[in-house]
């Protein structure tokens, strides 16, 4: 234990005099003054016609504005965070001879990843706190909009999940930079991953789905129900899904489904055209359990495999 | 004098995509000497080191290390060896006592301790005065008598030294050899020194090793080497006729 504290207290160090946290701070100031900035030109027109508007301050963070919202600018651009906190932890080490110098301390070698893993957590949690703080706090200022107990609650919960996530493209960070001796390398195989996992998933579930079940004319109802299943099926292999899927019933209470209109059974949609009320907390997170069960799952997937890599490695090629 | 055996290796092997590295190494290290580990580049002396240190695991045979298996109980031999590798790393943005730091507190020392075993692993190095410089600036020499500082800053009782002389001036190479000197003398610390300066080996090891292909080809004192080569009395040799002989052969 004291030992992880010297690793993570280190790593921390390492994080903060870095270049790199000074492009995550820029990174936490554009985003944060742009989104606040959006959502404000935004979110008066998107009230109008709204009798009794609930939930507002949420808004601050899912109203899409000009271009996109908070929520979408996380679920897209978070991973390049984990990405970049995480692609040279163990090779950069490796190439200095820093690693076996590391090793042959009294500590184990899992305590080396835990330590940077946490580190990258720690880093992660302090940008995505402030990011919320400032839309926050430019909310409460310029808005004049106070959130409500239950508003807080699901920020804190969205918080988290977050979290989770960039945590998990950390891990996958961390995997390559164990895998991959060059530096170079991992980080680009690590942005070909989040690529393919953000932008190709979505394009592949549509030609799959068209595969399997040809658009025609005629199609009856049926074929599209089971269309539109395929390509959520196939889409849920991605984390960012996943992540959209699982923050969606928490960040917009107005939403009762993670599932897409087509795919909703009639109760569903008859709920949701008839009754234009919020879901409550309870249920919104009831619905996206298992979504952020699978995130967290894969993240630790992701974890063991970097712990069997890396305790099976030889020192001597180190 | 009695003497204890601090290393002990039977039948020590490692095979590396089916090619020996190590070939059934056996042999002992006893305490408060320095044992001079020879041999050509890609003899194996390295993997043999990491092995003692359970940084790598033994294809088969076994290694005992102040009594404990490396292989079961790392880091129990961990904290009473230091090892100081050939091409030393460090982390250039730190200053010498904050790497120090670094790795008193990795071996659980923490607050004043750690301080009065910085300073005097630093003093006896002779780093004192530049301790506050980033390691990044330092010569091969400072890095290396660094490197040493980290051996004092544990409760070393044995230290591991691959090449460290390796690329130094001849200067910083006679302030090494002092140093690795009074680790054994003034520190009571057991050396186990593998170099190609085999002068200095001849001039402050007790015992050597030779190690070929994987093999130990040879291993005692000099003298005793020396004798079983060549019949010879003691004026009449030097450590690198011995090396020769036994280069060729093997």
């Amino acid at each position: 234990m004291q030992r992880l504290k010297v690793i993570i207290r280190k790593e921390l160090a390492d994080h903060f005099s870095s270049y790199r946290f000074a492009i995550i701070f820029a990174l936490i100031a554009m985003v944060s003054l742009i989104t606040a900035y959006m959502v404000g030109l935004n979110i008066r027109k998107e009230l109008e016609g709204v009798a009794k508007p609930q939930f507002i301050f949420l808004m601050l963070f899912t109203s899409t504005g000009a271009i996109f919202s908070l929520v979408q600018f996380v679920a897209f651009f978070g991973p390049l965070v984990g990405l970049i906190l995480g692609f040279d932890t163990i090779n950069r080490e490796r190439n200095e001879g820093t690693l076996s110098k590391l090793l042959s301390q009294p500590i184990y070698r899992d305590t080396v990843i835990n330590g940077k893993f946490l580190a990258g957590v720690v880093m992660i949690t302090v940008m995505m706190v402030s990011i919320v703080s400032v839309i926050t706090g430019l909310g409460l200022i310029v808005l004049g909009i106070v959130p409500g107990v239950e508003e807080l609650l699901r920020i804190f919960i969205y918080l988290i999940i977050s979290i989770i996530y960039i945590s998990f493209w950390l891990g996958i960070a961390i995997l390559f930079s164990i895998l991959f001796r060059s530096t170079a390398t991992s980080a680009l195989a690590a942005l070909a991953v989040w690529i393919f996992f953000s932008f190709f998933v979505s394009i592949g579930a549509n030609i799959l789905a068209n595969a399997l079940t040809p658009e025609t004319e005629l199609a009856s109802a049926d074929d599209i129900f089971w269309r539109a299943k395929v390509v959520k099926a196939f889409t849920l292999t991605s984390p960012m899904e996943l992540y959209t899927d699982a923050t969606a019933t928490i960040i917009d209470p107005m939403r009762k489904s993670a599932r897409s209109i087509v795919t909703m059974g009639p109760m569903e949609s008859f709920s949701m055209s008839r009754f234009a009320g919020p879901l409550g907390l309870s249920q919104s997170i009831l619905i996206v359990v298992p979504y952020i069960i699978s995130l967290v799952a894969i993240t630790i997937i992701c974890f063991a495999v970097s712990y069997i890599v890396f305790m099976r490695q030889e020192i001597r090629s180190l | 004098m009695e003497t204890q055996s601090v290393i002990n290796t039977q039948e020590l092997t490692k095979i590396y995509s089916g090619r020996p590295a190590v070939d059934r190494l056996s042999f002992t290290v006893n305490e408060g000497e320095i044992f001079g580990f020879l041999g050509p580049n890609g003899a194996g002396k390295t993997t043999t080191l990491l092995m003692l240190l359970g940084l790598t695991e033994p294809t088969s045979g076994t290694a005992k290390v102040l009594g404990w298996d490396p292989t079961r109980e790392p880091i129990k031999v961990k904290s009473k060896i230091g090892y100081l590798q050939e091409n030393m790393g460090f982390y250039s943005d730190l200053d010498a006592r904050q790497m120090l730091r670094f790795v008193a507190e990795l071996n659980g020392f923490v607050g004043n301790e750690a301080d009065e075993r910085i300073e005097g692993a630093l003093e006896t190095v002779g780093l004192a005065d530049e301790a506050a410089k980033k390691i990044g600036v330092y010569s091969r020499g400072m890095r290396q008598r660094l490197g040493i500082a980290e051996l004092l800053i544990k409760d070393s009782q044995v230290a591991f030294l691959d090449e460290p002389t390796l690329g130094l001036d001849p200067d910083a190479t006679n302030r090494m050899i002092e140093l690795i000197q009074s680790l054994c003398r003034d520190k009571k610390i057991t050396v186990l020194l593998s170099s190609h300066l085999l002068h200095q080996v001849q001039k402050i090891c007790h015992r050597i090793g030779i190690m070929i292909k994987g093999r130990m080809v040879a291993q005692g004192p000099i003298d005793q080497l020396a004798k079983e080569k060549f019949g010879i009395g003691k004026e009449a040799y030097s450590l690198e006729e011995i090396y020769m002989k036994y280069f060729q052969e093997a």
